[in-house]
């Protein structure tokens, strides 16, 4: 069991980045594009992309139920920028038929900071994540704007929450994927050790 | 929302390089189409485009009408900006920085320094460092590709031969450009130098990729494609996503087709998907044999 992969959502987006960040982190990790893909993976991440294509893919190919599913019974998640609209109970702007795996109970606004003449690197204070800041990489990025209260806040801009947890999922509007720094998939790839 | 939420420890600083290509990152796996209206912008974002390139003429039509082609009208531009959420691109002609300044100013998401476009300068392309706003440029070969890296594109894109819908010239700029990076990983130091020489690129971006394998940036194909399986050949030669320009809104059932190459675009590697996507997509874009086309009718020679 504990070799088995933490998968990544690879309908679209930067999943070469995260496959290769889980192996920094000490994990063994897969693509995942089909149903029976994702029922042999220990965890999952959703990459970043485009939140509309990844949600109208996941659709067509069968695999919003499943998603759904298996978040239900537990399985460890994490989501970046796109992955972590993914992962939202609620969008504030969803374009018309935009559906979301859910799990985290919260509400998020896309692309919240702006165009891509807006996107841009800051330091960020991660609770849970030791030995200083953590560069944000924020693309576009959706925050979130508000949170139940089983929803831990792990980083925060202005007030907008942009790296969140609550229990087994785990999402930043941020890219630790594009820095070479693995301390987010580490983390990650704790929590699902943790759930073997 | 947390009160004793921990906040930033630096300032936020923007148009860095992993900022730039980092968003060409989240477009891999996707199609860009050519869009000249805010209502083909819809039926772009409905059928899972991960961006829109706004444009006053598609390619082909451009080949049709002849005469100059140039930066697209803000208004138009604007008109699509606000119609859909996905990234907007549009394109400036080869060293038209101004035409660039104008479409940063509008708020565009990439700029397409584009030899679909007729060239404002044949020397220089654009300075792409002096923008916040990401470039990307075409290519024939793995040197231009790499001029274009050096003059700060954060994206390249093999050229093809845009509004034909024929694949060949896609297929032969990628293979040269798949074929040139596999032979420099055979190479040994010694040799790295005589090869920027030869490819007329910078000696750092040679060695780059000679260690990596693969360009520094995204590497997507346009120029050609009309069907699914088009879309899916790219991507097997190596193309990390596809740009589809004339093919979609040329074509007889634009929702259809469009979602179709979107599909076939992420099971690349799935026949049985793609035989599915491709039936009853209704009529493709006539297209145009490439080897009847005159030497000043070919965009792919434009840049250098």
């Amino acid at each position: 069991m504990s070799n088995t992969p933490i998968g990544v959502l690879a309908l679209q987006g930067d999943v070469r980045e995260h496959l290769a960040a889980l192996e920094g982190a000490g994990a063994t990790a897969c693509a995942v594009r089909r149903p029976e893909e994702l029922a042999a993976v220990a965890g999952l991440v959703i990459p970043g992309g485009e939140s509309t294509t990844i949600s109208k893919l996941a659709g067509i190919f069968g695999l919003l139920e499943p998603l759904r599913e298996r978040v239900r019974a537990g399985m460890p998640a994490y989501g970046s920028c796109a992955g972590m609209i993914m992962l939202a109970d609620k969008i504030l702007d969803p374009r018309s038929g935009q559906e979301t795996v859910g799990g985290i109970d919260m509400i998020v606004r896309r692309n919240a900071f702006g165009r891509q003449n807006e996107s841009f690197e800051a330091a960020l204070e991660v609770r849970g994540i030791e030995g200083g800041p953590v560069q944000g990489v924020f693309i576009r990025a959706p925050w979130v704007e508000s949170t139940g209260a089983r929803v831990e806040t792990l980083a925060a801009i202005d007030g907008h929450p942009v790296a969140v947890r609550q229990g087994n999922l785990l999402a930043t509007s941020f890219h630790p994927e594009l820095t070479g720094d693995h301390r987010v998939h580490e983390l990650f790839t704790a929590m699902v050790r943790a759930e073997r | 929302m947390s009160s004793t939420s921990p906040s930033t420890s630096t300032g936020p600083e923007t148009g860095t390089a992993r900022v730039k290509r980092g968003m060409a990152e989240q477009l891999k796996g996707g199609v860009i189409m050519d869009v000249v209206t805010p209502e083909q912008a819809k039926i772009a974002e409905d059928a899972g485009a991960v961006a829109v390139m706004a444009l006053e003429r598609v390619p082909a039509d451009i080949r049709k009408d002849g005469g100059v082609a140039r930066m697209s009208d803000p208004d138009m531009i604007e008109g699509i900006i606000e119609a859909v959420s996905i990234p907007v691109m549009a394109k400036s002609r080869i060293g038209h920085f101004v035409e660039a300044q104008v479409l940063q100013a509008l708020g565009v998401d990439y700029i397409d320094e584009s030899e679909v476009l007729t060239p404002a300068d044949e020397v220089n392309h654009s300075d792409k460092f002096a923008f916040t706003t990401p470039f990307v440029c075409g290519a024939t070969n793995l040197g231009e590709a790499l001029r274009r890296i050096a003059e700060g594109a954060a994206m390249v894109r093999s050229k093809g031969e845009a509004g034909t819908g024929n694949v060949v010239e896609a297929v032969r700029h990628m293979r040269q450009i798949k074929g040139e990076i596999a032979r420099l990983k055979g190479l040994d130091n010694h040799e790295l130098y005589a090869a920027a020489k030869e490819l007329r690129a910078p000696y750092e971006l040679v060695a780059e990729v000679a260690e990596l394998g693969k360009l520094p940036v995204v590497l997507f194909s346009a120029g050609g494609v009309a069907t699914p399986a088009d879309a899916a050949l790219m991507r097997q030669l190596g193309a990390e996503g596809v740009f589809v320009g004339s093919g979609i809104f040329k074509s007889g059932d634009p929702a259809k087709r469009a979602a179709a190459i979107v599909k076939a675009t992420t099971f690349y590697d799935d026949p049985k998907i793609i035989a599915d996507a491709s039936r009853n997509l209704g009529e493709a874009m006539v297209g145009i044999n490439c080897d009847t086309l005159p030497e000043s009718e070919r965009y792919a020679g434009r840049g250098w």
